[in-house]
């Protein structure tokens, strides 16, 4: 009777671990948003353009340089950083100013950022400028974009592709 | 103190469990083995899906889905495949606990504790790695935060993450890499495992066979009633409502996004240096390491074969004896647990020497003062039933039992006894000798409650002499002091009932030999 009791009291305690592993192999439940919310998120990788504009060497430069380095054009290495700026609902949600990569600052500009944002209609507006010596010039794309609870809308720069994407 | 406090708790659970599954199959102390145990489990099940695996972006979860619904064959091996890995986190971090409660992360063991930090990493990285493969909705979520996790650092150049964002940005040979990844660190896993457990004799690598067996038992029917399952294929444009999360690998995810990416590095990085600190923080005094005297050596090795941290090595004799060999005791591996004295054939109390000088010997409790304590003590025994006992001190104590018919002394482990000593006692007066140890094989040092019981049955050199009736010995492996003195009063009472009879060993021999007593 000991014995069956014990032999009993062992089948719990395997049931008991079998339980603890099946509950947590599973439980509790992640929310990775809030009810109700989507999530935007910002992804760049450009290159932002030169910091300044090739020059031609005149002949008299040219005649100074070794001749396996005669090249007439001269072109700075080093690349503008990027500005990038999101509105959301026409108040701003992010801005920064991000430096190119790389020792000489010759590489591309990156930046990741994820925002939660409420679900429903909304208007988006994403904005780039990528020179300092076209201040001015920035690429920019609105529109209104409807988001379901859970959506995650990816907003990506593609230069090759014409600019930004929103998917 | 916490950890004495924690200690006793699960010292107490331990009790309950070796009274239900008895000491020697209690789980409690085969954590070490029964990882080992999971880890086959899932090796084995993880070949079957690895052929069944569709190495493509979109083959991923369709062929773990086909797998999944035949229930009796591919369901079962994807179950098993996960629940034992779980299990395996389950006994690792208990046996990371319980060696740490224990005390047994420094000193000579330094070397297994640290080696033990790796496996922590590796076992995490196998588990997360592997809930990639079934590319649902749960893994594009933990291939995003592994990304973000990753791209803090500046290794990676913060556009790993690009690679997950959108449903085009993947390509076939992706899972290829996983694939080749979910071997590959399981592959190192396997190594360390096998490096960890490099300076001990003798590893405890496979739990009892009806231990396994319904640990096994355990797994199947979590298996069948509670079959693992995907969740709907992944999607990068969109996060389900909730994530089922196995918690036992991917509590990290939550936890980065709590935190930061910083953060969790940062907490990693802490919790991974103070498991490596461990060893070298609050050290206490080295102990004396065994001494070898090679004027009593006849170059044997029974210490080599018997120590359990491989500390002795035989190396060819150089004191012109003519003798073989000779051992060498490798300071830094050596625990001072006197299994070696206990082993060696010079370690007996009949020879008549002055002073016991024994071939392998514990400078803080040398074999000569464990004969002279002894010969104090046997004559002052008094009353029926007289019991010699001898313990351990990282046991039950054998000392406090002492009382007029009684004696008790407590050795450095229970294994340090030579069975030599077993029988002098006997042969001088004492009824019976009572042998205490830790129950369930989990000797403080591993092999000393081995030893005892297979020199006792003279099953292992050197033995107990068969002149020594059977039951005037008795091996009590208990873990509770009650259970001790239930033991010997139990056993006097056998001796009692012996007394009448005649001994088989008539008259002591008598020794004559001079003492010096200091
Ligand atoms: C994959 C995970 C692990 C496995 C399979 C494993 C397995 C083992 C085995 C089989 C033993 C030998 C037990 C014996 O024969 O007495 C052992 C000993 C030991 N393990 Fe682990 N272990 C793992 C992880 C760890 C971790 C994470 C730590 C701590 C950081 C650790 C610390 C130790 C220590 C200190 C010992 C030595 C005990 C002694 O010398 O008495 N182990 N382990
Ligand atoms: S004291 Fe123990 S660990 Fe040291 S050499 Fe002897 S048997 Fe080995
Ligand atoms: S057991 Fe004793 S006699 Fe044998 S090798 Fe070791 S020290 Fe020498």
């Amino acid at each position: 009777m000991a014995r069956l009791w014990r032999i009993a009291l062992q089948a719990v305690c395997y049931a008991a671990c079998a339980g603890l592993i099946g509950y947590f192999s599973l439980l509790p439940s992640y929310r990775p948003l809030p009810a109700g919310q989507a999530m935007v998120k910002l992804t760049i990788r450009h290159a932002g353009q030169p910091v300044a504009e090739c020059r031609q060497r005149s002949p008299a430069e040219l005649a100074a340089l070794p001749p396996n380095m005669r090249v007439a054009t001269q072109c700075a290495r080093e690349r503008s950083p990027v500005t990038v700026r999101l509105e959301w609902d026409g108040a701003p949600l992010y801005q920064a100013v991000l430096p190119p990569s790389g020792l000489s600052g010759d590489g591309a500009a990156s930046d990741y950022r994820r925002f939660v944002v409420p679900a429903g209609m909304h208007r988006l507006r994403a904005e780039l400028a990528d020179s300092v010596r076209e201040p001015r010039r920035v690429d920019r794309l609105a529109e209104e974009v409807r988001l379901e609870p859970g959506r995650v809308l990816v907003v990506d720069y593609r230069g090759e592709q014409g600019g930004w994407v929103f998917r | 103190m916490v950890r004495e406090q924690a200690l006793k708790a699960l010292q107490r659970v331990e009790q309950g469990f070796d009274r239900l599954f008895g000491a020697s199959l209690n789980p409690w102390r085969q954590l070490g083995a029964l990882s080992f145990l999971f880890f086959w489990v899932v090796a084995g099940t993880g070949l079957v899906l690895f052929i069944f695996f569709d190495t493509s972006l979109t083959g991923a979860h369709r062929s773990v889905e086909a797998l999944t619904r035949q229930w009796y064959w591919g369901g079962l091996m994807r179950s098993l495949h996960r629940y034992a890995s779980d299990a395996m986190v389950l006994t690792m971090v208990l046996h990371l606990l319980r060696e740490f409660l224990y005390g047994r992360y420094r000193g000579v063991r330094w070397f297994s504790w640290i080696t033990g930090v790796p496996l922590l990493w590796l076992v995490f990285a196998s588990g997360i790695n592997g809930y990639w493969l079934v590319w649902d909705q749960l893994a594009h979520f933990i291939a995003v935060g592994t990304a973000e996790w990753l791209d803090w650092l500046p290794l990676f150049g913060g556009v790993m993450i690009r690679n997950f964002l959108t449903p085009e940005s993947l390509s076939d040979r992706f899972f290829s890499l996983l694939v080749f990844l979910h071997v590959g660190i399981p592959l190192i896993l396997l190594l360390m495992m096998w490096v960890h457990i490099q300076r001990i004799s003798r590893p405890k690598t496979n739990p009892p066979r009806l231990l396994a067996g319904g640990t096994l038992a355990m797994l199947l029917v979590l298996s069948l009633a509670l079959p693992a399952q995907s969740q709907l294929p992944a999607d990068p444009l969109h996060l389900p409502e909730v994530l089922q999360l196995d918690w036992f690998y991917l509590y990290a995810f939550p936890l980065l996004y709590t935190l930061s990416p910083g953060g969790l590095w940062g907490l990693a990085a802490a919790g991974t240096a103070l498991l490596g600190v461990l060893p070298w923080v609050g050290r206490r005094p080295p102990q004396p390491v065994a001494e070898v005297h090679l004027e009593s050596c006849n170059g044997c090795g029974r210490c080599f074969e018997d120590c359990p941290y491989a500390a002795v090595v035989m190396q060819p004799r150089a004191d012109g004896r003519p003798f073989q060999l000779q051992p060498v005791v490798n300071a830094d591996l050596c625990a001072a647990c006197g299994i070696c004295a206990g082993a060696c054939p010079s370690s007996t109390p009949f020879r008549s020497v002055a002073s016991l000088a024994t071939g392998i010997d514990m400078p803080q409790m040398p074999i000569d003062d464990l004969r002279e304590r002894l010969e104090q003590a046997l004559p002052r025994l008094a009353g029926e039933a007289k019991v010699v006992a001898w313990g351990c001190r990282h046991g039950v104590r054998a000392e406090d039992l002492a009382e007029p018919g009684v004696a008790g002394f407590d050795l450095l482990c229970a294994g340090m006894l030579p069975p030599s000593f077993v029988e002098y006692a006997v042969r001088h007066g004492a009824d019976g000798v009572l042998l205490v140890g830790c129950a369930g094989g989990d000797c403080e040092f591993r092999l000393g409650c081995r030893w005892t019981e297979e020199r006792m049955a003279a099953q292992r050199e050197p033995h107990l002499r068969g002149t020594v009736p059977a039951e005037r010995v008795r091996i009590a492996w208990v873990n509770d002091a009650g259970e001790l003195r239930a033991e010997l009063a139990a056993f006097r009472e056998r001796l009692k009932t012996l007394q009448n009879a005649s001994r088989s060993i008539a008259e002591p021999i008598v020794i004559r030999r001079e003492r010096r007593h200091g």
